[in-house]
Formats: structure tokens, sequence, C-alpha cells
């Protein structure tokens, strides 16, 4: 599903530049479930920014589903973003002045599904994240929690290639943590690739595989038995 | 672009941001109600100027004697310079192909009575076509004719005011009064559009006030109407020869200044223009200033929106809005709420200037108007820069990568 081969990004901070990501190789099948994890500064943020197109490359190469992500103005980029991926963010990032449901419906309508169907599938998603007695609340009336559930309802509305998560649970309290991981999971068990940045532990052990980064590059990168978080709900 | 889910889109944004829409339509339509009123108003003064020189005609040169101050042809200075009926017919015999007509005006004021009522009015003596110099109207009656001036007959016509004054709610016409001593009948009753001073005036024939006077043969005033095709180089030139014609005729020093008074609507009328046309200038400066002060305030209102919308827009970045369907929603939003607000203020704008009519008379404002075209013109060059001041924020929002845009603060 993805392949990264020797993958460097560097920013320049002035005269100086800082080399961030120094040859990373990685791969992703289908119907995973990873963590990226490593402490601040490792590049786990950079190397979530360049797989979901919000930042560009410097050197390697990078393929999403067969299709080689390189040299992209900003109209393809979005459109790729549109078709490929679903972004969860830590800080939920829901459109405070609409409803749940027209939230969900938003990546729909830059596919330009017709607005019926938009709404349909915008009830669907919400069903799944059991949100569905919620749809027409606005945001500010949700709790962390069901801010998030929105929100991963919303990364799923466009039906992405892969789901990608910036500390998804990096705002909630344990338990909250451990709805959303368990909601995370389920949505992993019915086939769907999603990788997620975290720097938590017992988050990164509800993956299947865990990739540590330090300082640009792979230090470690394991399959692992994975925790269900439905024991903790 | 243009699809109805856009819209749909477009009109959400607008409705559940009352501030912000409420905000950049203030400005605009505030701006082109200004606009509109300025412009209006400036239309008002022009108006009021006009209306000054329409009470009377705009062909008129009036001569009033004067004393002369230089001696010539063995006169001394310090004479008295008096008209007589001569002059108007040595005018007449002279300058034919140039005049209109040519009018005496004797100006007294008497006590007169009617009954129990007196007052003392201005009574002009005066020929027939002086009633196109100042522009009588006459309400009923008639006016003076060749008759009564060769007949010295005692007739009368009087003003509106006077017939109000004197006979109250009875109908003055064919009533006799009692003017300085004489009996005269009202013949008719005029109206002026000059005011009120204009409608408390008494005029009778020149020739009969001249009987009155001891049968003498003076006037006070000569007033000349020359033809309107002269235009005004040629009413300048005519002015100049009846002058030369008087001084000669009445033994005065060409370049004494005071034997002669000359006043000559066209020299006033050409000033009163070009006053306007200054005043338009102003007022078309100020407006100007309205329309630019509109378009920065609009331009900071979008900016203010665009920053605002910064996370907003990198949320629908993230979520596959491409950079033109960025720009296009800021930018339709913003010419759908300048266009609404500014139609709006227009309309409030030519409405005000509609229901203030004659009202603001009194500060030399009358019918204040706007041309629709410029009313329009206005409004689109707001709603054209409040869409370009749109775009260049709305340009580099759609650039700002999402990441940047999401990063918490």
């Amino acid at each position: 599903m993805i392949e990264i081969k020797d993958l460097h990004k560097s920013y320049k901070m002035g005269k100086n530049s800082l080399h961030v990501l120094k040859g990373i190789n990685f791969n992703v099948e289908e119907g995973e479930l990873v963590a990226i994890m490593g402490s601040s500064g490792s590049g786990k943020s950079t190397l979530l920014n360049i797989l979901g197109m919000l930042d560009e490359l410097d050197e390697g190469s990078y393929t999403l589903d067969g299709v080689a992500i390189k040299n992209l103005n900003e109209t393809k980029a979005a459109q790729y973003r549109n078709k490929f991926l679903g972004f969860i963010f830590q800080s939920f990032n829901l459109i405070n002045y609409k409803s749940a449901a027209e939230n969900v419906a938003l990546p729909l309508y830059y596919q330009k599904v017709p607005r019926k169907e938009r709404q349909e599938k915008a009830l669907k998603y919400l069903t799944q994240v059991g949100l569905k007695e919620w749809a027409n609340h606005l945001p500010s009336e949700l709790s962390g929690g069901q801010k998030q559930r929105v929100a991963i309802a919303r990364a799923m509305a466009a039906e992405p290639k892969v789901l990608l998560a910036d500390e998804p649970t990096g705002a909630l309290d344990s338990t909250t943590s451990y709805e959303v991981m368990d909601l995370i999971q389920k949505i992993n068990d019915q086939g769907n690739t999603i990788l997620i940045v975290t720097h938590e532990p017992d988050i990164a052990d509800m993956c299947k595989r865990i990739v540590h980064l330090k300082d640009g590059v792979i230090i470690e990168d394991k399959k692992i038995e994975q925790v269900r978080a439905s024991k903790y709900v | 672009m243009f699809s109805r889910d856009n819209w749909r889109e477009i009109f959400q944004t607008i409705q559940k941001n009352k501030l912000r829409t409420f905000l950049s339509g203030f400005t605009v339509a505030l701006g082109i109600l200004i606009f509109v009123v300025l412009f209006g108003f400036g239309n008002g003064l022009i108006n009021t100027f006009q209306l000054f020189f329409e009470d009377d005609a705009q062909n008129i040169i009036t001569f009033f004697p004067g004393q002369t101050t230089k001696p010539y042809k063995g006169y001394k200075s310090g004479r008295q310079i008096e008209f007589d009926r001569s002059d108007l017919a040595d005018i007449e015999k002279n300058f034919p192909m140039f005049l209109e007509y040519v009018t005496p005006r004797i100006g007294r004021t008497y006590l007169t009575k009617f009954k129990n009522e007196s007052n003392n009015y201005s009574t002009r003596g005066v020929a027939p076509s002086h009633q196109f110099a100042e522009k009588t109207i006459i309400m009923k009656g008639r006016y003076l004719d060749k008759l009564d001036i060769l007949k010295k007959t005692k007739t009368a016509v009087i003003g509106r005011l006077v017939e109000k004054d004197l006979f109250g709610q009875e109908d003055a016409i064919g009533n006799y009064i009692d003017v300085g001593g004489s009996v005269f009948k009202v013949v008719g009753v005029y109206q002026d559009d000059g005011g009120d001073d204009e409608e408390r005036r008494i005029y009778v024939p020149y020739t009969t006030l001249q009987l009155i006077e001891k049968n003498n043969d003076k006037v006070d005033q000569i007033i000349v109407a020359f033809k309107p095709e002269l235009g005004y180089s040629g009413a300048m030139a005519l002015e100049k020869s009846l002058s030369t014609f008087f001084k000669e005729k009445k033994y005065i020093n060409p370049n004494d200044q005071n034997g002669i008074f000359i006043r000559n609507v066209a020299e006033g009328l050409k000033q009163t223009q070009q006053l306007a046309r200054v005043l338009q200038l102003i007022v078309a400066f100020v407006a100007f200033g309205t329309i630019i002060a509109g378009i920065i305030g609009i331009s900071n209102i979008m900016v203010f929106v665009v920053k605002e919308r910064t996370k907003e827009l990198g949320i629908r970045k993230a979520l596959g809005a491409t950079p033109k369907s960025v720009i296009s929603t800021i930018l339709l939003e913003s010419i759908f709420i300048t266009t609404i607000s500014g139609v709006l203020g227009m309309l409030i704008g030519i409405a005000i200037l509609g229901s203030l009519d004659k009202t603001l008379e009194d500060f030399f404002i009358t019918d204040p108007y706007i041309d629709m075209p410029v009313a329009i013109f206005a409004t689109l060059v707001l709603i054209i820069f409040g869409g370009v001041a749109g775009y260049i924020p709305a340009k580099r929002a759609a650039r700002i990568k999402p990441i940047v845009a999401l990063r918490d603060e």
C-alpha cells in the first residue's frame, strides 16, 4: 500500500539546514495498523506530513497504492489527499459552525458527491462511530471523545486507502483514549490501513506493528501481539 | 463553480458567521449610501444655484444711472445721470438686431390701501415686456399691455401676497386700490418663483407713474433683453457697445466707472456655472474619497476574514479542497455580500434623496438626486474592488500549507 525508499528531508533554517529524515525505508501492507513512535524531534511528524502529502520530500521515492507521489502541484495534491487519505488530528479540527453530519459530509462535498448521497453516507459513518443521535449537534455541544469520533467518521467518509492519525488520543483522558482506540481497531478489523503517530506506549501496543524513529532513522520496526482496547472499555 | 451545491455552502457560511457578514456588508452599504447622498447633495446645491438664476430671465442687461466722477466735455463731475423715454427709443432704434425687448423700470414705495387694510408695497412702473424679464406668472386676470402704456391707464397688477394681505379671501380683480393717493384698478394677480418679497409688489404702467409724478419723462432703470443666441461673448460685446452708446449720449467720460452701472446676468450666470462646476468637482472628489475609504474598509475586512478562517481553510484543504475551490469560496462569498449590501446601500441612499425633496432648501440643497448610471457605476466599482481585495488574501490563504494552518497555537 505504502512504499517509501531512501527518504530524505531537511529544513532550511537560515544558513543551516536541519536534516530531519535521513534515509527512511518503510513499507506498509494493506490492512496494517502501524504505530510510529519516537520522542519529539525524532522526525515522526515530518514523516506523517510527507505521507499525508502535506509536505514534500527532498530525496527518495514515495508510492501510494501504486501511484508515485512526486512533484505534485497544489490542486493535484488536494485531489490525491481527498481520494487516498483520511486525516485524524490531535485537536480534532472540526469546523465549528457545521453540525457533526455536515463535518462528516465535507470530504464528500469536495469529491462532488451529490447532496442526498452525502447526507446518507455521513449518517452511515456517524452510526458506525455510535453518534447517530448527535448528527445535528455542533462540535461545541460534543465531548472530546465524541469530537474525535466525528473526526474519525469524517476521515472514513471519503473511503480513503489509508487513515493517518496524528496523536489521535493526545487530547483525551485514558478511558476516552481507549474508546477511540477500540473504534480504530474495529475500523482496522474491517481491512482499513491505518498509521498512528503517538508517543504513548500503551496506545502503540494496541497496534499490530511499531516503527520506532530516532534522530531521523528507523531504529526498530517490529510486529507485535495486538492488545485489544475493548478490554479496558 | 456556480452549482447549487456551491451556493448552498456559501449561504451556510454567510448565515453561520453573522458578525463577519454584517461587518463587510455594513462597510459596503455605508460607503455606497454616503456616496449616493453626498453626490445627491452636490446636485442639490447646483440645483439651488440654477434656481437663483432661473427666477429671472437670463438674457438681461440692466442699466442704472449713477453720478459722474470725472468732468467731460465741459460738464463737471458729480453730475447725476438720468434716463428718460428717449433713451429707450434710441436703444430700440440702434440695436434692433440684438434685442428681444427693452423695458424701463421705475421703483417706488407707496402706502397702498383697500378698505380697512393698508400696507407699504414696492410699486414698479414698467412696460409689458417686463413680465418676461422678471418671469412674472399671471395667476388670474392679465398683465399690463401696450394700451395701458399708451393711454396711461390707472391699472395695476398685484402680487399674490398683496392680494392676500389686502383682500383676504376676496377676489382682487376688478376692485380699486389706493396706491399713494391715486386709485388703480386691479386687472391681474401674479406669482413669482423669486420668493415672498417678489410676490409683494405692484406693477403699474410706467407712463402712468410718470403722469402722476408731475408728468415727467424719467425712468429709473433700463432693462435690455438680448437675443439668447448671442451667447456669452455676444452679450458681453453688446454690453460694451450699449455702455459706449450711453456714455456718448449722456456726455460721460469713457473712463468714468460711475456714470452708469451695468448688471449683466450673462456674466453672473457664467460665474455661477463655474461655481457650480467647482462644487461638482469638490463633491465628486469627496465622493471618490468615500469610495476609496469603502474599498480600504472592505479590503481590511477581507484580510481579517481570511486570517480568521485560516484554520478552517486548512481543514478544508486537508479534506481535499483544491486551491481553486478555496479561492472561489472566499471570492463568491465576498462578492455576494458586497453585491447585496451595495445595491441595498444604493437603494437606501436614493430613497433618502427622494424623501428629502425640498426639505433642505434652507441649506441651499434643492431636489437632491443622483443619476442612476453614476450610482450603479459606483456600486460596481466597490463590488469589483471588493472582489480584488478579497482575491489577494484568498490566494495567499489557498497557498498556505494545511499543516501550517492546522498547527495548534
